[in-house]
């Protein structure tokens, strides 16, 4: 059978079991379509989260990411340190107030149609931003494993979200989204088990990556340490010496996670506070399973993919184009492998050539005139099945996870989006007076919106679209965090603060991320190279979201401080949240 | 609300308090901490063939937010039966 058969058995496999789960959970009521009832089991929850959270991006480019070294430990700890956060600041009180919406809390808490608008849109510019990459991200996926475009990819995709996004709202989303976590994670830990096994013996990557190098003999790191320093890279695990922006970028993300109004509304689904507590445990225990596997599978993937370049070692000459590998040839058509044969000696040369000691000593020595091998760090991910010479039915489950982390994160981002738009804009704002069953009906047509604009956009992304991590990130740590925390920790936040906590906060960390970016992100338009000496304090504009909380948080407590005390019911209301 | 109920609100939510800042203390510790800024003072103890730092930043973290959370949520379970505030 060949592998597009293999591949399309996999991909129509599990939209069958998503359609399947469309049609039997079904919303008939708007508590089922915003919240699923509130009857999800916790552990149901976690996986569903779970699903929501490992993204497109996630699960085809984090090992990539990661792969350069110990300075983009950040992405890991930042998305999973987030989850403590919400355990423990967020998520049970969030439950215990018993909303449908992040803009309905913020309405509510601080009685304050102004407050719902703006966190209406906070919430729909995090939301939209996020939701493109997806798009784009299902797909990419399409084009690569099944040979079709990526615009009917996509509208593939947008038709299957659709019938199960529509139909079942929360409901359907929650259910599809634990289907989809399963096939995810299986997509994701099998093929690093095969390289583990392969690579140093141990069953589990997560032991591997401390473990031996079968072959070398010597601990897997520091035998990839050696390798990328006889090709004059930095050494995997070398230290980073300025981590100042390490840390800011890692908080950064860390309260932005706490903060996407996506991952929260998940909290709303589980029948108790108790169960809400639990569900951020069992949510991280889901996602941990991928992000433990994530590093060794980076730093296993590196080397693999450079003992494949240098088949007899870094001492030794690299393979010759000629006889290149299959998977080189497959992945040279899309481009993410790119060869020029700069000394015209027929071999591929794979180096560092900005490292300028290393170009003019070893380099020069060997007869190398730059580097002839580019690689997108996708390529790790996305062609490991092929390198590390997977059976082929790996190569077809890779292809069903890679579209259930799409269309499980763009679900979740899509209701988020059209929930604010139906309950708060609609139903709290415009028309109070319409009926549950009308209602519904508006947060099924805010669906099928949110759906068209996200396919339209996906087909046609915008500049910003590239930006999701300074964007979103930044945007839900400096407006959406703040607002939620004070308004359970803080009883003294009113209206007023809080309004101006969000909108300066935002207001600072979007113009901060303009200045070095381009303001609205249009290419030249940047008042400053986005260079380190540059930046305000050494702080760069992906870092700079925590900064922007900061000012949320002082903002609003200053303006509160100096405006009238919070009403007494709404006191009250701050006091039962707190007391299950 | 009682002044006896009104007390014992008070400490159920001063205990809450205590117990999210030691969990958030243990959070910083080992992310901020041990894989980032103790990393150089922590370079000679390894784990398997990774030093420290680098494992606590790569896998050593994940590991205790998952511990820190179930923890969080066992302990306020049972502050809230001693309190009798359970749902």
């Amino acid at each position: 059978m060949s592998q597009f058969m293999i591949n399309m058995i996999f991909v129509a496999g599990s939209f069958v079991i998503y359609t399947w789960i469309a049609i039997w959970a079904r919303a008939k009521s708007t508590r089922e379509f915003y919240i699923a009832g509130g009857e999800v089991h916790p552990v149901f929850n976690g996986m569903a989260t779970a699903a929501d959270w490992l993204s497109a991006a996630s699960f085809i480019s984090v090992a990539g990411l990661i792969s350069v070294g110990y300075v983009n430990s950040s992405f890991i700890l930042g998305w999973t340190g987030g989850y403590v956060l919400l355990a423990t600041l967020l998520a049970p009180y969030l439950r215990r107030f018993g909303k449908y919406t992040v803009p309905d809390f913020v309405g509510s808490r601080y009685d304050s149609t102004t407050a719902r608008l703006v966190a209406v849109v906070m919430l729909i510019i995090i939301s939209l931003t996020y939701v493109i990459g997806q798009m784009t991200g299902a797909g990419v996926a399409f084009a690569r494993f099944l040979e079709v475009s990526s615009t009917v990819g996509l509208i593939i995709s947008a038709v299957v979200v659709f019938f199960y996004a529509v139909l079942g709202g929360m409901k359907g989303v929650t259910y599809t989204q634990v289907a989809q976590y399963v096939v995810l994670i299986l997509a994701f830990t099998i093929p690093a088990i095969y390289l583990s096994l392969q690579m140093t013996g141990h069953f589990l990557p997560q032991t591997g990556f401390v473990g031996q190098h079968l072959e070398s003999g010597q601990p897997l790191l520091h035998k990839l340490n050696e390798v990328v320093r006889d090709l004059g890279f930095q050494d995997y695990t070398a230290n980073v010496e300025n981590k100042w922006n390490m840390f800011l970028f890692t908080l950064t993300l860390m309260v932005g996670t706490a903060g996407l109004p996506h991952v929260i509304i998940r909290f709303f689904t589980v029948p108790k506070i108790s169960d809400a507590r639990w569900s951020a445990g069992w949510a991280l225990v889901f996602i941990a399973l991928f992000y433990t596997t994530a590093p060794p599978l980076a730093a296993m993937a590196r080397l693999n993919l450079i003992e494949s370049i240098y088949p007899a070692g870094t001492e030794q000459a690299p393979i010759v184009y000629d006889e290149r590998p299959e998977w080189f040839k497959t992945w040279e058509v899309t481009g993410l492998v790119k060869f020029e044969d700069l000394n015209n000696d027929g071999h591929v040369q794979f180096y560092n050539d900005k490292n300028v000691e290393f170009e003019q000593g070893t380099a020069a020595d060997r007869g190398w005139a730059g580097n002839e091998l580019t690689i997108n760090n996708d390529i790790l991910v996305l062609a490991l099945p092929e390198i590390a010479n997977m059976p082929s039915w790996m190569i077809g489950l890779m292809a069903a996870g890679g579209i259930a982390a799409a269309l499980s994160t763009a679900s979740g981002l899509l209701l988020a989006i059209s929930s604010a738009v139906s309950h708060d804009l609609i139903k709290n704002t415009l028309f109070p007076q319409i009926s549950d069953k009308t209602e519904m009906l508006c947060a099924r047509i805010s669906m099928v919106g949110a759906i068209l604009i996200a396919t339209w956009l996906g087909i046609n992304p915008p500049g910003f679209a590239a930006q999701t991590v300074a964007l979103a990130f930044g945007m839900a740590a400096s407006s959406i965090f703040p607002v939620l925390m004070m308004g359970i920790f803080f009883k003294r936040i009113n209206a007023k603060g809080a309004v101006a906590g969000m909108l300066f906060g935002s207001a600072f960390t979007l113009s901060y991320i303009f200045t070095y970016l381009g303001w609205f992100f249009i290419p030249g338009t940047n008042s400053f190279p986005n260079t380190p000496e540059f930046w305000v304090m050494g702080i760069s504009p992906l870092s700079v979201g925590c900064i922007g909380a900061l000012i949320n948080f002082i903002v609003a407590i200053s303006v509160s401080y100096m405006t009238e005390k919070p009403s007494a019911e709404i006191q009250r209301m701050v006091e039962n949240v707190r007391y299950p | 609300m009682t002044d006896s109920k009104e007390a014992s609100n008070k400490a159920y939510w001063s205990a809450n308090l205590r117990l999210i800042v030691f969990c958030l203390i243990i959070w910083a510790t080992v992310s901020y901490g041990f894989g980032m800024l103790l990393r150089p003072w922590l370079m000679n103890i390894h784990i398997g063939g990774a030093d420290m730092g680098f494992w606590f930043a790569q896998q050593g973290s994940i590991f205790t937010f998952l511990i820190l959370i179930f923890f969080y949520a066992w302990r306020m379970n049972k502050l809230d039966k001693k309190f009798g505030l359970e749902e």
